[in-house]
């Protein structure tokens, strides 16, 4: 009791030190939690990724189309359980800062192999007898207002015009992983579109998705499908929906490299205010701690109170800089509007912080308390006036 | 232990320093003993060892050589754990400075050695209250350090010295920092601990006025032992 007594009061003898010293932390810890999320964040679809999933695509780039007429070839393949396929339209809702990620889709087949988008029955019926009907996710249409009946203007630039499509139902996610800023439409009406307007670019998709019954086939059956197209028009690469996400990472993984580099940096740069501050406070207490030892009190009691008061201050900044990261990191996301799909502070992400704020109260009090811990009681006691 | 036998006994005792790589020497083959119940002045010029040579007899210093017994135990030879313990148990220590805990109250600064025993709460209580009215602070018990006089916090220190009851009390220049009034108080203070308690003080100090207050003085000058003086 007396233990923690003294730690406590020894915490807040220097208020505006232990108050700078915390606010840093608080500082340090947020930032870091923040940085981790966004790494979370770029890493969120290859983590929602399903396992019984595959993504076929031209192998030359992901650039380059497929024949439409691959679906039914594929689809004839043991083990496939289903099939649809996706084409990325990169369309601009009124300014390019309006990004969100537009698919053109088939409406019968692309929902039922994606159960985690819960789409009500009579919506998704809306949806599939509306050629320009649109489906959109719940964090797109919160972060523009959309609603159902809504219309949305998009200018295209892969296929250029003025198109327009009507909401006609809001998908929610099954998880909180679930990526619900995407946006859905017909690929019918895409390519009947563009049969008026450049007719040598019809009958093409951007990808397959391909259902497998089983996940311990998926080597085999990608190594089938790629050999069906060996040697045609558009060979294909198919690969599971994880590593077909993790290849849009790897795209940009310098740029992850670097957050998580500046994320350890900041809790470095943190570690070291804190061991001065720890050193500053041992040394002009070496002449307590020097009666302490006189009186008996014996090196393990010293070190505990540095440790301790070490502990207490990083764990308080520790604490205030994750609840912090929670409003914190839902502003950003709101701010950053659908750039990061899923954007939210994972429980991996909170124990990363509370193991950053012990591991920096443990090693900013190591150097004082083995100082205080050898120093003899003479030396100690006469650093007094 | 009777009165006449003694409780500090010191043979050929020798302690040097290291400054900048040479070896001075502090104390030289001191031998001399201290009688149970004996309020003893060391005093001397600055540098004449008269701290090291209380550091020594109080346990928180190591002799070179030679061999120093207090109250039976041959400290020399104890390890730094042994030391603490002993200390905790037999020593008492009064600082020019105080040297109290600023966080702590004057209750709780009593209070400290009396957590290295095995006393339940109610009894360090009553123990502490019991010292407090001894050094007449009981309406003080609430009190930080910065919130007393010098001579009030020498009483709190004094308080915390014998609150463990150990046989020897060491005072390190205790009147240094004080008034005439406040020091005569505090010396007074030490004179009723050794003849109503029976403690034996061994006291360094400069003052001749304090060191009149013990039974003996014993002068110390280049490391060795000079007049000792009878009152």
């Amino acid at each position: 009791m007396h233990f923690l007594k003294l730690i406590l009061r020894n915490t807040l003898r220097h208020k505006l030190r232990t108050g700078l010293t915390v606010l840093g932390l608080v500082v340090a810890i947020l930032a870091f939690g923040l940085l981790r999320t966004v790494v979370d964040a770029w890493y969120a679809g290859a983590e929602g990724a399903s396992s019984t999933r595959l993504v076929t695509r031209n192998s030359i780039s992901l650039v380059f189309p497929l024949p439409i007429n691959y679906q039914e070839r594929i689809r004839r393949i043991s083990g496939v359980t289903g099939i649809s396929h996706a084409s990325w339209f990169g369309g601009v809702y009124v300014t390019e800062k309006n990004f969100f990620p537009q698919f053109a889709i088939d409406p019968k087949t692309y929902f039922e192999l994606y159960p985690e988008y819960l789409i009500p029955p009579g919506d998704m019926k809306a949806f599939r007898t509306d050629r320009k009907g649109c489906v959109i996710g719940r964090k797109l249409a919160t972060t523009y207002g959309f609603k159902v009946g809504d219309t949305i203007p998009l200018r295209g630039t892969i296929y250029p015009g003025a198109w327009s499509f009507t909401v006609r139902a809001i998908y929610d996610g099954a998880e909180a992983g679930t990526d619900t800023s995407q946006f859905f439409f017909h690929w019918d009406y895409l390519n009947e579109t563009m049969k008026k307007a450049a007719a040598r670019r019809t009958d093409w998709v951007g990808v397959y998705v391909i259902q497998i019954a089983d996940p311990d086939r998926a080597a085999e059956i990608s190594t089938e499908v790629d050999a069906m197209f060996r040697n045609s028009l558009a060979e294909t690469l198919t690969e599971t929906e994880k590593a077909f996400q993790l290849g849009f990472v790897s795209m940009t993984e310098a740029i992850v490299v670097a957050i998580r580099i500046v994320s350890f940096v900041v809790i470095f740069i943190i570690l070291a205010v804190m061991a001065n501050t720890m050193a500053m406070t041992a040394r002009e207490r070496i002449s307590e701690y020097a009666t302490l030892k006189a009186l008996g009190f014996g090196p393990r009691f010293l070190t505990g109170l540095i440790y301790g008061e070490s502990i207490v201050i990083s764990l308080a900044g520790g604490l205030i800089g994750i609840a912090l990261t929670f409003p914190v990191a839902d502003r950003f996301s709101k701010q950053m509007g659908t750039l990061f799909p899923v954007f939210g502070v994972s429980l991996d992400t909170v124990y990363m912080q509370i193991a950053a704020a012990t591991a920096v109260g443990l090693a900013a009090a190591a150097l004082p308390a083995t100082r205080v811990a050898r120093v003899s009681i003479v030396e100690g006691l006469r650093s007094i006036g | 232990m009777d009165a006449l036998s003694p409780i500090v006994e010191i043979r050929h005792l020798t302690k040097s320093y290291r400054r900048g790589g040479q070896v001075v020497p502090v104390l030289t083959n001191i031998s001399f003993d201290i009688r149970t119940g004996e309020f003893i002045a060391l005093m001397g010029p600055s540098g004449s060892g008269k701290s090291t040579l209380l550091n020594l007899i109080a346990g928180i210093d190591k002799p070179d050589s030679g061999s120093l017994r207090v109250n039976g135990t041959d400290i020399a030879t104890l390890s730094e754990r042994e030391l603490a313990d002993w200390r905790a148990a037999n020593v008492g220590f009064i600082f020019q400075f105080y040297n109290l805990m600023p966080v702590l109250t004057a209750f709780e600064n009593i209070e400290l050695p009396l957590l290295l025993t095995r006393l339940p709460r109610t009894q360090r209580r009553e123990r502490v209250e019991l010292a407090l009215s001894m050094v007449g602070l009981t309406d003080r018990m609430e009190h930080y350090p910065s919130e007393l006089s010098g001579g009030q916090q020498q009483r709190v220190a004094i308080a915390r010295a014998f609150i463990t009851d150990p046989v020897l009390l060491v005072a390190d220049e205790p009147t240094g920092d004080l008034d005439r009034a406040s020091a005569d108080d505090i010396l007074a203070m030490l004179g009723r601990l050794n003849s109503e308690m029976g403690k034996t003080i061994i006291m360094v100090t400069h003052d001749p006025h304090a060191a009149r207050s013990a039974h003996l003085i014993r002068h110390l000058d280049k490391g060795e032992l000079d007049v000792t003086l009878e009152h």
